[in-house]
């Protein structure tokens, strides 16, 4: 299984990303959480029609990505799943919504194409938000982050056992569908009469695995909360506020002001 | 089912929000009176299981398609509705932020549409009263086969609800249901069976592991109420739509906003000599005046404006951007 391995490679593309020792990994991840957060909250609030604004938005996922060496090209290539969705609900638009809105040329743009338009690059500033966040906080800062906003430990801890056996099943899957299509060939998938003992084993071998590993943690002195490594470092606090600060109000800024309007104005 | 942010206003993403809080809120004091610290690395275990059998395609007989398992029943099923939940928020919490599947914004009703309906009423309303009279594979088969297809509807339907109260698309309401029920009903019936394979599987090899094994009459006391919880979730949607119905009301233009307190007009005006030469420089070399073409009346002159100093922001900032990045290079 092809997709099994794609989930390997991107779990770990992401790691190496986010433990880069730059600057914007640095930052205390509170502030990329809070600043992520707002940027999406800001960009959804836009009016369907309204690609101007929109635009404007467009700003901290560029800058970000440039000054934080984040590759854009891997972005886009994270969207196309996102963007099927939204092809199945945006482009109908067109086809219920005839207003013409202007005319280039000949062409007469309608209600409908303005509105898709706006949805797909909605959609696109948001997964680049989101994986702006990944590529430059670890899982482990992220929940960090979540315990600083008083998300409940039980809630945090589950979330990054989670993401901590994840490569691991996602192997054993992995090995398991390998064997199955070794002894299977030319099956496009499982057949029904190993449905059950196929993953039923596999779920029965991890709940075993979960009490080794609860065992072992145990013995290390887990009790519930987890810290932060003492390798990993964050700039001094007033960066990160300065960061976050300085990020929240220009996109409001974006939001709240016509600024591109503005800007064209300097040509007419 | 996964929805992007785009496909969800801030008021119905903050109102899903809530609701699925106070859901979480309530799992979570409910595993931590269970006290059985045991399930807590179980949990994250069965999530990452969850997670990876996902991936794993079982062949549909007779259509050439192939399913997945329902995660949130079997987890239910396994750890019980609340455990079940709380580990259903961390799979979809993963699955949005490594995998860009749904979105960040609309994570709380992706909760509310997959883990909700999925964990609570696929636990309390289907799983357990089919359980109550003891446990057999005709029962776990019908149980999970129920529990997948009523739970996937009802996400479908909280989809095409949700989309249609962010009004980002113009699919009347009725058409958009029509056409995304049919398809959940399918892939709730495949999605069922290979659970209740599992399941069954389960119930062979190691019958203790799943919930309310042999539990037929227990747990009188302090039995949780389903009609409180939903008077619970009622008024918290109230309070939270009430409240974002405020963040939604439009708000002025904020530099008219300024001006009009500060010098009691929205548009001063400018007079002297060096004003007015700028202003006849500005007419004679204009191509958009006051945002539109100088030889039309055509509205797109708005638009043109605004996208060539959308354009010329974007171009000076990300050459800003590379400026920083040569400069930084340089420096030893």
């Amino acid at each position: 299984m092809e997709k099994l391995g794609k989930a390997i490679h991107e779990i770990h593309s992401l790691e190496n990303l986010a433990e880069q020792d730059t600057w914007f990994c640095r930052i205390h991840p509170l502030a990329k959480v809070l600043v992520t957060l707002w940027y999406l909250a800001l960009v959804m609030s836009f009016d369907k029609r309204d690609i101007t604004g929109l635009l404007g938005m467009s700003l901290y996922p560029l800058i970000t990505m440039i000054l934080g060496d984040i590759s854009i090209g891997q972005a886009i290539r994270r969207l196309r799943p996102v963007l099927l969705m939204i092809a199945l609900v945006g482009a109908v638009n067109p086809f219920f919504d005839r207003t013409p809105c202007f005319a280039v040329g000949k062409i007469t743009v309608t209600g409908g194409m303005v509105s898709m338009t706006t949805l797909f690059l909605k959609a696109a500033f948001a997964a680049a938000a989101s994986y702006i966040l990944v590529a430059t906080a670890t899982i482990g800062q992220i929940c960090y982050a979540l315990r600083k906003c008083h998300v409940p430990q039980i809630l945090v801890t589950v979330f990054l056992l989670i993401y901590r056996y994840l490569v691991l099943m996602l192997r054993e899957a992995e090995r398991v569908t390998q064997a199955y299509g070794l002894r299977a060939p030319g099956e496009r998938g499982i057949r029904k009469s190993a449905w059950g003992s196929l993953a039923g084993h596999m779920l029965l071998r991890s709940i075993d695995r979960a009490q080794t590993v609860y065992e072992s943690m145990a013995l290390r002195g887990f009790r519930g909360e987890f810290f932060l490594s003492p390798g990993e470092r964050f700039v001094p606090v007033w960066q990160s506020i300065f960061y976050g600060t300085a990020w929240a109000a220009a996109l409001a800024v974006f939001r709240f002001v016509p600024v591109f309007r503005f800007v064209g104005a300097l040509f007419a | 089912m996964h929805m992007a942010d785009a496909l969800v206003a801030p008021a119905v993403g903050a109102a899903m929000y809530a609701l699925s809080t106070a859901a979480a809120g309530f799992c979570v004091k409910k595993v931590r009176l269970e006290n059985e610290p045991k399930k807590i690395p179980a949990m994250g275990v069965m999530g990452a299981f969850v997670f990876g059998a996902q991936m794993i395609n079982f062949t549909i007989p007779g259509t050439g398609s192939s399913g997945h398992l329902c995660g949130g029943v079997l987890l239910s099923a396994m750890l019980g509705p609340c455990a079940g939940f709380l580990t259903m928020i961390g799979i979809l919490a993963i699955q949005c932020l490594l995998f860009a599947d749904g979105g960040l914004l609309a994570l709380g009703c992706n909760i509310w549409n997959m883990a909700f309906y999925g964990c609570f009423a696929g636990g309390f309303l289907i799983w357990k009263p089919f359980m109550k009279r003891g446990m057999d594979r005709k029962r776990i088969t019908a149980a999970s086969i129920t529990a997948c297809v009523l739970t996937l509807q009802m996400g479908a339907f909280s989809v095409a609800l949700e989309t249609f109260a962010s009004g980002v698309t113009e699919l009347p309401f009725f058409v958009f249901v029509s056409v995304m029920q049919p398809i959940h009903l399918a892939i709730g019936l495949a999605e069922g069976v290979i659970t209740a394979a599992v399941l069954c599987f389960v119930y062979e090899a190691r019958p203790e592991m799943l919930w309310n094994a042999g539990r037929r009459k227990a747990e009188r006391e302090g039995r949780f109420s389903f009609q409180k919880t939903l008077a619970i979730l009622g008024a918290a949607a109230a309070v939270a739509a009430g409240a974002v119905s405020l963040f939604a009301s439009s708000l002025p233009d904020g530099l008219e906003w300024s001006m009009e307190r500060v010098a009691g007009t929205a548009e001063p005006e400018a007079a002297g000599g060096a004003y007015e030469m700028a202003e006849r420089i500005q007419e004679a070399t204009a191509v958009l005046p006051d945002y539109a073409f100088s030889f039309s009346d055509s509205p797109a002159g708005t638009t043109v404006s605004g996208l060539a100093g959308g354009a010329a922001v974007i171009l000076l900032c990300v050459a800003a951007c590379y400026a920083f990045k040569l400069f930084r290079r340089k420096k030893p």
